[in-house]
């Protein structure tokens, strides 16, 4: 085995009692590309965090060319030679790529003053290392993504990387720009540069890594040369996650279909049918980025779509407007409560309403507070919502209680179709078996549910049907007898099936 | 004993949440110390009169403050709203219509600031910004830089009642201005435009997320606003019998003082229509109290910039500590 140039010896991290990094061990070789593979939260980003000095770690060992090493920031992990290339890159648009590369680094003269003659020099020194033949003095913001990220690249070269960290380079990078990344990581590989490379693509992970490491719920799975291993193998690794939790499971005779999608294709999803049925929930699996949450969001006329029809109960339905999704009885609980699932700053009761307020006011609009206090307090009993009081402001729950409101506001519509995402998310354990029970009640009551879910255990352990979700594709859907951890992250990486 | 400590400890309690009410109470315990005039009832009957124009139009300014936005654009539609309103009661028309066209005129103001907003996706500073440098400018066109006279007309002596005229000894304006109040305590807290003025204002994607429609909602805040900019405009020139071409420079940012000094935040979602009322007494007290004290009018900006700044810091650091 090649030399270790980054040894990373049981790291451990944990935020305010959560452990997300249990004991990790992570070795980056010289000269070799390293795979860091896991599903979403397995901890990959915050051991990169550590790595660069974003995050302190709470216990743990780093050596670097076997010194032990601790960077207070990524300015001091850069200045040993580490550089992170992050999925959203950290590029200046209104600078040109010249002044991007040398950001906070530029060479001055003795009046402080930049020497640009110099730096657009250099800077086409890094670029014709890359075979970029850009203007060093054109604007990044009107370059292609593709070629933004080998502007990154040359800033890494420029910093003289020795460790190149890449976080889902390729995420929107066109085929042959993904091409052109990959003949330039061979370069710098071949130069005795080495390369961190996270992604969910395993394909890419076949093409270009010698050797993987897979993170699973904060632990070291293992780590392994590309040569022992198949794809198979590999997702077994990521998945294989015990299924001990309890879910509350209600078995239904789904009746008639209520939702019907056909061919729906926007910006973010191509070629999407299915269906739902009353009395059903239909699990949408994906790893970020799959389009699931954006699928949602176009169903429920947040997104304009581009082609395709919604059918809602045989009858075709036009959804320009969560107006409009609502008044046709499709309801969404948002993924991201706190941006755009609840008001903080409104009281249990006004939130529980404002969806439907209508219901609770007269002619000229005026709200009939005791109605609106009936309603309130019948959510906040059969929910069991912790709180002081109807009026007691949102921003003052938990977050298993806020989401509780959230779903009350949405039941309080009256939906046919209510879309959950991620309805678990940021809630502890004891509100998430609430929160299934809710779910399973809601079923039971007839109502066609949509459960977006990062967790695997969850979709299985609460899905009649499961849709798994890849790039904006469905690359499967799977009844839940034959669901199995494997095929569902099988299909979500998008791997062949045949 | 007991009780009476339970009791003082709820005043108090009722004081530190309003905190501008505090602010107000201390002018007015100074100003008695200092000028034995200050509590006569002549004196108070001015101190609301003058204060009713502000107070007015910071009651829109409320609205559009509530949904995290602003409303620079309201002297100049008061300029403009009581320009016309003195032509049109000169020409001899009717006086109902004269006050009727000329709200009309302000809420169409209002509502173009409005689409502006949401069609046309501009800050709302910028926006307004525009109208107010547009209005004024047209102002001075329309008058040629010259008063115009509201006499002379079949109804100028009805219309000069608005601002003149007494009801039970209390002069008109005092009456419009708490009934603007009410209404715009009663949108605010009863009917479900109010609900979701302060659910825009305190998180817009979540209201929009809930099926709301906040494209309505802003366009009815500035419409709002540009109403009772023009609402105040109409008391002036009735009061004056005439129309100034730079009437009302500044009196946005009167009405903003009158807002934060009320304790409504910047930033929206929380705020009350009664602290409104309360920074627009404020204001009204200090200008008289400077003016009793017999201060240089130069001072005065310079006073009132100090108290204004030492309130907001005190509501500022209260709520930081909280």
């Amino acid at each position: 085995m090649p030399e270790k140039i980054i040894s990373m010896k049981n790291i451990r991290k944990e935020f305010s009692g959560v452990h997300v990094l249990k004991g990790v061990d992570f070795n980056v070789y010289d000269g070799r590309i390293m795979a860091l593979l896991g599903e979403n939260g397995a901890g990959k980003s915050t051991l990169m965090k550590i790595l660069t000095g974003v995050y302190s770690k709470t216990s743990g060992e780093i050596l670097m060319d076997g010194k032990e090493v601790n960077f207070a920031s990524t300015k001091e992990s850069q200045k040993n030679g580490i550089a992170i290339i992050h999925q959203e890159l950290n590029l200046v648009r209104h600078l040109s790529i010249g002044e991007n590369i040398f950001l906070g680094r530029e060479p001055v003269a003795k009046i402080r003053n930049i020497k640009w003659k110099q730096l657009y020099e250099e800077a086409r020194k890094w670029l014709d290392k890359l075979g970029l033949n850009e203007d060093p003095r054109e604007l990044v913001g009107n370059i292609s993504v593709g070629k933004q990220q080998l502007v990154e690249i040359a800033k890494a070269l420029s910093l003289n990387a020795r460790v190149i960290i890449m976080d889902e380079p390729t995420g929107a990078l066109t085929v042959s720009e993904t091409e052109k990344l990959f003949s330039v990581i061979r370069e710098l590989k071949e130069q005795g540069h080495s390369i961190v490379y996270i992604s969910h693509r395993l394909k890419e992970i076949f093409e270009i890594c010698d050797d993987v490491t897979v993170l699973r719920d904060g632990e070291l799975i293992g780590e392994s040369s590309i040569g022992e291993l198949d794809e198979d193998k590999i997702i077994e690794m990521m998945v294989g996650r015990k299924l001990d939790e309890q879910y509350p499971r209600v078995l239904c005779d789904p009746g008639d279909v209520v939702l019907d999608v056909k061919d729906l294709n926007n910006r973010f999803v191509r070629n999407v049918s299915f269906q739902l049925r009353h009395g059903e929930i239909l699990g949408v699996a994906g790893l970020m980025g799959a389009g699931r949450t954006e699928l949602a969001r176009t169903l429920y006329g947040i997104y304009k779509k581009d082609r395709g029809d919604i059918l809602l109960e045989n009858r075709k339905v036009r959804l320009a407007s969560p107006t409009d999704a609502l008044a046709q009885g499709i309801a969404y609980v948002s993924e991201d409560r706190k941006a755009n699932g609840i008001v903080l700053g409104l009281s249990v009761r006004e939130n529980i309403t404002l969806a439907s307020l209508k219901a609770y006011s007269g002619v000229i609009g005026n709200i009939s507070k005791a109605k609106e206090e009936q309603s309130a307090q019948h959510y906040v009993d059969s929910m069991s919502i912790k709180t002081s009081g109807t009026k007691q402001l949102l921003k003052y729950l938990s977050g298993g209680n806020q989401q509780k409101v959230s779903l009350a506001k949405n039941l309080d519509s009256n939906p046919k179709v209510l879309i959950l995402d991620e309805p678990t998310r940021g809630v502890d354990v004891g509100a998430k078996k609430e929160i299934y029970e809710l779910i399973n009640r809601f079923k039971k009551e007839g109502m066609s549910i949509i459960m977006i879910s990062s967790e695997i255990p969850e979709i299985l352990g609460m899905s009649d049907r499961i849709m798994v979700m890849h790039e904006g594709e469905i690359t499967g859907i799977l009844n839940r007898e034959e669901a199995t951890q494997e095929k569902i992250m099988g299909l979500a990486v998008g791997k062949d099936v045949n | 004993m007991k009780k009476l400590s339970f009791s003082s400890k709820s005043i108090k309690e009722i004081l530190m949440r309003n905190k501008p009410l505090i602010v107000l109470l201390i002018l007015c315990v100074i100003m008695s110390l200092m000028n034995d005039r200050f509590w006569t009832w002549g004196n108070i009957i001015t101190v609301l009169r003058q204060t009713s124009i502000n107070a007015v139009i910071a009651a829109g300014m409320t609205f559009a403050i509530l949904i995290g936005g602003i409303d620079l654009s309201v002297g100049s539609v008061f300029a403009i709203c009581g320009a016309i309103a003195a032509t049109l009661i000169a020409s001899g028309m009717d006086v109902v219509l004269v006050i009727l066209i000329t709200l009309l005129l302000g809420l169409g103001i209002g509502l173009v600031n409005g689409l502006l907003i949401s069609k046309g996706r501009l800050q709302p500073f910028i926006a307004t910004l525009g109208t107010m440098t547009l209005l004024r400018g047209f102002t001075l066109v329309y008058t040629q830089g010259k008063p115009i006279s509201a006499r002379g007309g079949a109804d100028s002596l009805i219309f000069s009642k608005i601002g003149t005229g007494y009801i039970l000894n209390i002069p008109i304006p005092i009456y419009i201005m708490i009934l603007v109040f009410i209404i715009a305590y009663y949108i605010l807290r009863h009917l479900r435009m109010g609900r979701y003025i302060y659910s825009l204002g305190s998180n817009e994607e979540a209201t929009m997320y809930s099926a709301i429609k906040i494209d309505n909602v802003k366009l009815f805040v500035y419409g709002a606003s540009g109403l009772l900019a023009a609402l105040a405009g109409i008391i002036l020139t009735s009061r004056l019998g005439s129309a100034q071409p730079t009437a009302g420079a500044g009196y946005e940012l009167d009405a903003i003082a009158a807002v934060v000094l009320g304790g409504t935040s910047m930033s929206g979602g929380i705020g009350t229509i009664s602290g409104t009322v309360i920074g627009a007494l404020i204001i009204g007290l200090l200008n008289n109290a400077l003016n009793l004290l017999q201060v240089p009018s130069y001072y005065q900006d310079v006073a009132k910039g100090v108290v204004i700044l030492i309130a907001v810091l005190l509501d500022r650091k209260q709520k930081a500590s909280r």
